[in-house]
């Protein structure tokens, strides 16, 4: 086998990489700010006169706190896209799977 | 002719692997990408029979906000003990690394503890209904149901209503989800301790094997995000009236 053959092709390090590195700070930062929206979700329960409205609000601030950790905690943000993408493809899956069964128990059962 | 790409100071940044990434951290997140389904069909479930338990209690019964957000705030706050653990230890501090990992750990512990709580109250929940001035439109139903037992003389009527997996579609619902949150959360703890012990190994857990404790924060941080997700949908959701 000659040498040509036998070598391996990996991917380009920018696709690979992290490209970046937070700091304890940032680390401090996002626990912070999550802190807060917990205390805000809390908060925005008890404010009867939201009516619904506490539902995508309620969502909203949810997504943003899911957002963070994955971003900045599970580095994400900084990771290589493959990693992103198996998560947010389960993410996506699993949310679809919610609506549908909710679709499928209001409509046919 | 490519030339392979050689490793990174920091080891696992570049990977002797067609894609380039190592292969032990893509199998821990196809994991946690499969595990959010998993999530997703127990949530579905506690969604698709919400409001439809023949019996109490119901979730305005029994569920206590504030002692729920008390324990929410404690897990968020361990993800950050978590990642100030693996950013001591690639910066070569093993000893501060101990220190977070095991605060990680004790964090995750009174978690559980809080949920031991919640279950024990849950399933030892009394109703008691004042007899004096009764105003039965503003009773929750079983409250109702309780102030049937109120008659002359009597001051207040006080029944155990219990909730366990057994009692109603939302027991069981409700404790088959958290029960395996909480699941995934003492496995997360003993991950961690293990850790946390193998580090007084020499060679244990070192910046260059700094991946082992990356697998484990990665967890740590999934069993955190799925707590958001449930937070919101089963004990916010659940209260809310307009969501019955």
């Amino acid at each position: 086998m000659s040498q040509e053959q036998e070598t391996v092709v990996f991917q380009k390090p920018s696709d690979a990489v992290h490209t970046g590195h937070p700091t304890p700070m940032t680390y401090f930062t996002v626990a912070v700010v999550l802190a807060g929206i917990t205390g805000i979700e809390v908060a925005v329960f008890y404010v009867n006169w939201l009516s619904y409205g506490i539902i995508p609000v309620l969502t909203i601030l949810s997504v943003i706190k899911f957002a963070l950790v994955g971003m900045y905690y599970m580095h994400l943000k900084y990771d290589a896209r493959l990693f992103s993408t198996f998560f947010v493809c389960g993410v996506a899956l699993a949310t679809a799977v919610v609506f549908a069964l909710i679709t499928l128990f209001s409509f046919f059962v | 002719m490519e030339q392979a790409i050689p490793p990174a100071a920091h080891g696992a940044e570049h990977e002797a692997t067609t894609t380039g990434l190592n292969h032990r951290k893509l199998l821990m997140w196809a994991f946690l990408g499969s595990d959010c389904l998993f999530f997703a069909a127990l949530i579905a479930s506690y969604l698709v029979y919400k409001g439809r338990s023949v019996v109490g209690p119901f979730p305005q019964d029994v569920f206590d906000i504030p002692v729920t957000s008390v324990s929410t705030f404690v897990l968020l706050i361990s993800s950050m003990s978590m990642v100030l653990a693996y950013s001591a230890l690639t910066r070569g501090s093993l000893k501060v690394f101990r220190i977070w990992i095991l605060s990680t750990a004790l964090m995750g512990m009174t978690f559980l503890a809080f949920q031991v709580f919640e279950f024990r109250t849950f399933a030892t929940h009394k109703i008691e209904v004042e007899c004096a001035g009764l105003e039965v439109q503003e009773l929750t139903a079983i409250e109702q149901k309780v102030a049937e037992g109120c008659a002359a003389g009597v001051e207040k009527v006080v029944e155990q209503h219990g909730l366990t997996p057994k009692t109603n579609l939302f027991g069981s619902t409700f404790f088959t989800l958290t029960g395996f949150h909480g699941a995934h959360v003492t496995i997360g703890v003993i991950w961690l301790l293990s850790l946390f012990l193998y580090s007084f190994r020499r060679g244990g857990v070192t910046p260059e094997r700094h991946l082992d404790v990356d697998l484990a924060a990665l967890y740590w941080h999934f069993v955190d995000v799925v707590w958001i997700v449930i937070f919101t949908v089963v004990y916010l959701f659940g209260v809310f009236e307009g969501f019955q």
